[in-house]
């Protein structure tokens, strides 16, 4: 299928900006070449995220969300990445219930000291997604 | 209002950007959206004529915010901020669109990381639109500092804050400071005896002007942020005023009670009321509550009968103390790996098997038997003596993973000092591998091994346990993989080191971060090794991870001269970016009180109300808010949907 090849899964990333973000800093410091599919939005925390951003990005278009934070027991905030986790497990069970296929959110944990996991993370959650091909339950109907 | 007028400046850093993104049409882009009044695109935004340009153009364009595309903002964000402030406008206006690291430098295809780039700018220049203009919180400082610990770590830290004429209290929860150090004998690698290095420490910590010292005292509670700190300590009760007490002793000769003595680890007993060290700071008995028959002359009162200093209260109370303090060092310590963990090394239940403090204690000239090697047993000289190193330690399947990095050290010192008592003994070390890192170490491990003749075995041992009056111990030497046994009169253990008991309770009271072996986290393991994660609270010593003294001193002056530059000024700013509730929307439903990990909200006559002082912006309040009631500044929920439609676009 050609059309599946040619297909560019569009990404929003949510970082938190003491870890996942100064990660993804350093996979640039690394030159660690990874798709350019996920466009990174950084907030101080995990915690920061509302469910509310996750579905609003599908709602928006997008094909899959990735959440990245401090490793747990790491939150710059003591435990914001604990509630994230919380409400993120939450998400994928709603997600599964109104039939949005589990592998187009994704939850991930890395530090600032890891550049190549961060392009690992992108590189298969891309992988993935072109898999799954474009995804239209929840994208509003103006974005289709 | 009037119509925003945001400036893009786009970065080439040289090829960095330029040779994989298209900067050009990025600034084509940004033109297009209807808040960008200007666009302007240069080769080093950050050069000296780059940053006079922003300048310009925001005073020539009537700018109101700017969006510099370029590296990350780790690196530029406070230069471009400090541009727009030059220029007359708000700096928190200025945001960051990281278009290198996060774009330029990842993807090679131009077309793709064009397409990137721009959506990156586009979602920063959506949020800029939103955001407010603000001034740093500017926070007085309270010029008093506490350090939790009174072993070397705390000893070294207080010492040197209060030198520069800085107020310090030295909380330390046993009856007297010193900690493990003034349980060691001689100290590697100079074999310098111990308590002559420390008691001058000691007592100038006690007559120093500017240290108020609370021993027999922990810390309860504590709020507040950097700068200003509220510390709750709870003072025990010693039952002997310290300031009356001569020492004189009679009260332990008539004290009917016996315990084991927990300074000499149990290899002597003292009584309810005892001294724990001769060189004890402050020089004073204490009585032990638990141990007492009663506090009470109907049940016992013999102490305070022969007492003739008077120094005896029994009706003294325990008291709570609060202390306001700008910074606070914690230097709590470690402890000894549980020998009850390992019973391939005897559980601790095997006669004549010491752990490496008891063995200081067996060969200090003011321990139990006054510096002659005896060994517990039966007080007789132990002519073979098996010393194991990294009991506990370097074994992630059982015990602990890492390295506690100065056994090698003080075993070698254990051997030679043991030789040093007994001539005609023979010593034999069980090792992995011989770690001696540091200046005049290695030397130290071969003297003891040529001058002194100590035979090192290079292997495991598998099972040790009592046979004939004598402890047998099975090893392997694996350079020669051979089996080994011996029969030893004697064993140490060179057990691994653990955090102090009850790290994870200071921990927690301090909200300060451990690591994954329980030790107190730094909050850089290279830039920023004695800061915790939370401002204002710094680590010394071996609280933080396994060090031998020079490193902890080093460590204790670091922490201390952190804590001087940062009492040192006058006010302190701090991120104006903090959550903030609008009361219309809010319903009392309390959900952010409970998320707030700094516990920042209240609830007050049923709306939600964030304490500025305590916030620190983690915006997990603004999450879990039903009603969007509650927002961090320039990070509203409002300003992230529209980057998240940006990034869509
Ligand atoms: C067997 C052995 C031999 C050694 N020999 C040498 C040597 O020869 N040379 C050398 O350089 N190093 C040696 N060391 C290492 C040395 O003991 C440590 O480097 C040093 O003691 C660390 O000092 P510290 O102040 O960080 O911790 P500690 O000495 O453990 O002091 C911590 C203090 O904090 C107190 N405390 C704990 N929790 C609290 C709390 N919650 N509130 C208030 N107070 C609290 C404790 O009571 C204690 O007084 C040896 C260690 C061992 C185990
Ligand atoms: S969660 Fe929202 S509505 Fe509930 S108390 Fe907090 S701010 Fe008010
Ligand atoms: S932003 Fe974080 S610290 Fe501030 S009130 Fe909200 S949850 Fe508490």
């Amino acid at each position: 299928m050609s059309e599946q090849q040619d297909y560019e899964p569009r990404v929003v990333a949510f970082l938190c900006k003491w870890c996942s973000s100064a990660g993804s800093d350093l996979a640039g410091v690394s030159r660690i070449q990874y798709p350019a599919n996920a466009t990174p939005i950084t907030v101080p925390c995990t915690g920061a995220i509302s469910p509310m951003y996750i579905l609003s990005a599908f709602n928006k278009g997008a094909d899959g969300v990735l959440v990245s934070g401090c490793h747990i027991g790491d939150c710059h905030y003591l435990e914001g990445n604990y509630l994230a986790r919380r409400k993120m497990y939450l998400i994928m069970k709603l997600l599964e219930f109104i039939g949005v296929e589990q592998n187009r959110f994704r939850m991930s944990w890395v530090s600032a000291a890891e550049g190549a996991k961060f392009a690992q993370v992108i590189t298969d959650f891309v992988g993935d997604l072109q898999q799954l091909g474009p995804q239209d339950k929840l994208k509003r109907a103006e974005n289709k | 209002m009037s119509k925003k007028r945001t400036g893009v400046f786009v970065c080439h850093c040289g090829t960095n950007i330029a040779a994989t993104v298209d900067v050009a049409k990025v600034a084509r882009e940004m033109a297009a959206e209807n808040t960008v009044a200007f666009t302007q695109e240069y080769v080093y935004m950050c050069s000296e004529p780059g940053q006079e340009s922003v300048v310009q153009a925001i005073k020539d364009n009537k700018l109101d915010s700017i969006v510099v595309t370029c590296c990350s903002p780790n690196l530029h964000e406070k230069t471009f901020r400090d541009n727009a402030q030059r220029a007359g406008i708000n700096n928190f206006t200025c945001e960051i669109a990281n278009i290198r690291e996060q774009c330029s430098w990842v993807h090679a295809d131009k077309a793709k990381g064009t397409e990137k780039a721009i959506k990156i700018s586009r979602s920063v220049v959506r949020r800029v639109n939103r955001n407010q203009p603000m001034d740093a919180i500017a926070v007085s400082v309270t010029r008093r500092a506490m350090v939790i610990g009174g072993g070397i770590a705390g000893i070294q830290a207080a010492l040197d804050i209060a030198n520069a004429g800085i107020e310090v209290i030295l909380v330390e929860k046993q009856a007297t400071i010193g900690g493990r150090m003034l349980q060691l004998s001689e100290t590697f690698p100079t074999l310098d005896c111990s308590q002559c290095v420390l008691s001058p420490k000691m007592v100038e910590v006690k007559r120093h002007p500017k240290v108020k010292l609370m021993t027999y005292s922990e810390v309860q509670e504590v709020s507040g942020s950097v700068g200003n700190f509220r510390v709750k300590v709870h003072k025990r009760s010693t039952f002997v005023d310290p300031d009356k007490c001569k020492i004189c002793d009679h009260c332990t000769e008539v004290c009917p009670v016996v315990v084991p003595n927990e300074y000499e680890l149990g290899l002597t007993a003292r009584r309810a009321i005892y001294i724990p060290y001769a060189q004890a700071i402050p020089a004073s008995f204490t009585l032990d509550e638990d141990a007492c028959l009663g506090l009470n002359p109907i049940r016992c009162g013999k102490c305070k009968d022969v007492c003739e200093a008077g120094a005896i209260d029994y009706d003294m109370r325990p008291q709570t103390v609060t202390e306001d303090v700008g910074a606070i060092v914690v230097a709590t310590g470690f402890d000894l790996y549980g020998p009850e963990n390992m019973p391939e090394l005897g559980g601790g239940r095997v006669e004549d098997v010491l752990d490496g403090l008891q063995f200081e204690r067996l060969i200090s000239a003011s321990g139990a038997t006054k510096g002659h090697i005896l060994r517990p047993s039966d007080h007789k000289e132990p002519k073979e003596v098996v010393f194991i190193q990294c009991a506990g330690s370097r074994d992630p399947a059982k015990h602990c993973a890492y390295c506690s990095k100065i056994c090698c050290m003080y075993t070698a010192k254990h051997a030679r000092l043991y030789k040093k008592h007994v001539p005609d003994g023979r010593a034999y070390v069980f090792y992995i591998d011989i770690r001696s890192g540091g200046k005049g170490y290695e030397e130290f491990v071969q003297r003891t091994m040529e001058d002194d003749d100590t035979l090192y075995l290079r292997g495991r041992v598998s099972k040790l346990y009592r046979k004939d009056g004598k402890v047998r111990v099975h090893g392997t030497d694996t350079l020669t993989g051979q089996n080994v046994e011996i029969d030893a009169d004697m064993v140490v253990l060179a057990l691994a080191m653990t955090p102090s008991k009850g790290t994870a309770e200071i921990a927690k009271t301090l909200k300060i971060g451990r690591d994954k072996d329980g030790f107190l986290a730094e909050a850089h393991p290279k830039l920023r090794p004695v800061e915790s994660v939370t401002g204002g609270i710094y680590l010394a010593g071996a609280a933080q991870a396994p060090k031998d003294i020079p490193e902890t001193v080093a460590q204790a002056g670091a922490a201390a001269s952190k804590v001087i530059a940062l009492l040192s000024q006058a006010t302190l700013s701090r991120s104006p970016l903090i959550a903030k509730v609008r009361p219309s929307h809010c319903t009392g439903c309390g959900m952010c009180v409970e998320a707030c990990p700094f516990f920042a909200i209240r609830l007050e006559n049923g709306k939600a109300i964030v304490n500025e002082a305590l916030c620190e912006g983690c915006g997990s309040c603004s999450a879990t808010c039903l009603r969007a009631a509650i927002d961090v500044k320039n990070v509203t929920q409002m300003q992230i949907h529209e980057m998240i439609e940006a990034c869509l676009a």
